[in-house]
């Protein structure tokens, strides 16, 4: 219930004119409303429609010409199979997947030693770690590809997915440490000196005390990142050079560049790689949107 | 929130405390904070500390292929400095990358947090509002690159398939080219940020216009204030914490801006709508600028830094109290 509402209940107003006053200005909200909710929606839904009309009505009409609407899987066939967007759907989970479970076991260990270890400089550390928070990932850029790649030729990580997991997780570290250290603080400290009294040891109290009654934050935490890593087109552009490893933001731009006024297959495309966070937001709404809201930081 | 979590032993556990001394967890525990904090370390060392004063150092530097070659001062600074594609205030409007910045700091900040807020306070009043909040937050969820789609295709010229060229020609006005003419582009894109974002606005304000008690804006009514004066008096005061917060994420998120640029126009029609996080990455990786690119992304940090020193601030005063 409203904060809001409650209120102008209490102010119904008693004349009749007072009324139709009111129900004029209760109209002028839906109206309002109405139309910012069909501002927001109707974009996206106007490629949703076009990923399923054959290519010569997209020419021929507008999608919003509902009289010409024949609706046909195909684009999604095209743009799976021949122009590789099921292989770099494929690749986008395998780079997500990983740069979201390290940063988490990563962040989850250095947020513990900050909230429960004693060691000297700690507090300083952790202002330090807050200070990179927001430190542009381009001031990384220039020497992660260049002097790296001259001081171990060998390694060759920008053609696998090792450099960009490293990278992602590299630099999700400073916001996971700091939102996973401000969860860990505000546990009870009885509960974990009642532990190292029980003799439990450092590994022990993370794992069996810490980890279980933070799956909630840690929950919300994975799911920001894992969208964030999945949504990227920024660092895999920098650190995904090999193009049979391209994710989809990489794959979906390379269309745009080459077919700019395909739409049937930039539709689907951008359906695909939409489906996975859509999914995420609707059935996780909650962790999701708790998720944003801590990462509105980052 | 405190940093340190047991500042004083209260007297009642002071067996506890001798127990505990006698294990010695007083004295530091270099063992487990090493094993704890090791992965952490190194990663940060080599992928962000390292990088960071190695990109400084480069911003002085020719730095031909990405290595120090030729030392040359601030030279790679006052070339930035004086290239109008960079910042060009000599003509009216002005232009280039970091003023493309500009505009969006004004417009898309005011614009997301005005149409935020009023989402947030109108939306409170209907039944539906968590519907409303929902439809308007769904572009958080989405790749800025799916985003860019979404929007290239609203703005298609061709006006059977962009949807609002299609509307202006129902008023018999010829299509815009949205994203081909410089003096619209910038504004084009602006937009399509405004609509990516406002659905966060929108749930940060409502939150904290919903954090007001509900007994103050009631007496205010009793007192006979009006819906406006309930708005300017009571309302705005009280969420302008969270407002600024938020204006400043949205400000870092503009710096950062990268994305939605790139798919969207590559910086064009021209260089009409660069910004400076794209100049970055043209430069250094496009053109092989590589100290150029560092000049630009040190400026980036530059840009960041006034923010970043108020949140270690903000965050050590609050260890201390």
């Amino acid at each position: 219930m409203s904060v809001l509402a409650e209120p102008m209940a209490g102010a119904r107003p008693h004349t009749p004119a007072g009324r139709a006053v009111a129900a004029l200005n209760r109209s002028a909200i839906h109206v309002v409303l109405g139309l910012i909710g069909l501002i927001w929606l109707v974009p996206t839904l106007g490629l949703l429609v076009t990923s399923f009309r054959p290519r010569s009505d997209i020419q021929a009409t507008g999608w919003w010409d509902i009289t010409q609407l024949h609706l046909t899987i195909d684009n999604y066939r095209q743009v799976l199979e021949a122009q590789g967007m099921l292989q770099a759907f494929i690749n986008t989970v395998f780079i997500a997947v990983p740069s979201t479970l390290l940063p988490l076991l990563i962040c989850s260990l250095a947020a513990y030693a900050f909230s429960w270890i004693r060691f000297p400089l700690r507090d300083t550390l952790f202002l330090i770690v807050v200070g990179f928070l927001l430190v542009p990932v381009q001031v990384a850029f220039i020497p992660l590809l260049t002097t790296f790649r001259n001081l171990v030729p060998d390694l060759q990580l920008t053609n696998g997915y090792g450099a960009v997991w490293l990278a992602h997780t590299a630099f999700a570290l400073p916001f996971g440490i700091f939102l996973l250290r401000n969860f860990f603080i505000t546990l009870p400290p009885d509960m974990i000196e009642a532990a190292r009294i029980d003799g439990a040891g450092d590994v022990k109290i993370f794992t069996q005390i810490i980890v279980p009654v933070s799956v909630p934050a840690i929950a919300a935490y994975g799911i920001f990142q894992f969208l964030w890593v999945w949504n990227d087109l920024l660092m895999a552009l920098i650190f995904v050079q090999d193009s049979s490893k391209f994710p989809m933001t990489r794959a979906i731009q390379n269309l745009l560049s080459q077919y700019g006024t395909e739409w049937h297959l930039l539709a689907a495309g951008a359906f695909l790689l939409m489906i996975v966070p859509l999914i995420v937001f609707f059935s996780l709404q909650r962790y999701f949107v708790q998720g944003l809201l801590a990462g509105s930081i980052k | 929130m405190g940093l340190a979590p047991t500042p004083a032993i209260p007297a009642a556990r002071r067996d506890l405390t001798t127990v505990r001394r006698a294990r010695g967890p007083e004295a530091p525990q270099w063992g487990s904070a090493i094993l704890f904090l090791l992965p952490a370390a190194l990663l940060l060392t080599i992928f962000l500390l390292y990088p960071a004063i190695y990109t400084v150092l480069l911003s002085f530097n020719r730095g031909r292929g990405g290595v120090f070659d030729e030392w040359v001062g601030l030279d790679n600074y006052t070339r930035l400095f004086s290239d109008p594609d960079f910042i060009n205030l000599g003509t009216f409007p002005p232009s280039g990358a970091l003023w493309n910045n500009v505009l969006w700091i004004v417009f898309y900040t005011s614009i997301v947090i005005f149409l935020g807020l009023i989402i947030a306070v109108v939306a409170a009043r209907v039944r539906y509002e968590s519907v409303i909040k929902a439809i308007v937050f769904i572009p958080m969820a989405i790749a800025a690159t799916a985003l860019a789609v979404i929007w290239k295709f609203v703005y298609s010229p061709d006006s059977n398939i962009g949807l609002l060229n299609a509307i202006l020609g129902a008023f018999g006005i010829s299509p815009v080219s949205w994203l081909g003419d410089e003096h619209i582009v910038n504004f084009a894109l602006i937009g399509v940020g405004i609509w990516g974002s406002v659905g966060f606005a929108t749930v940060i304000l409502s939150a904290a216009v919903k954090s007001i008690p509900g007994e103050i804006i009631e007496s205010a009514r009793v007192e006979g204030a009006s819906e406006r004066q309930v708005f300017f008096r009571i309302i705005l005061p009280m969420v302008s914490l969270p407002m600024s917060v938020l204006a400043v994420t949205l400000i870092v998120n503009v710096i950062k801006l990268f994305d939605l640029i790139y798919v969207m126009t590559a910086g064009g029609p021209g260089k009409a709508s660069r910004v400076i996080a794209f100049t970055m990455y043209q430069q250094a990786f496009s053109a092989g600028q590589y100290g150029y690119g560092a000049a630009v992304a040190v400026v980036m940090l530059a840009l960041l830094i006034p923010i970043i020193l108020f949140n270690v601030r903000r965050f050590r005063t609050q260890a201390v109290t």
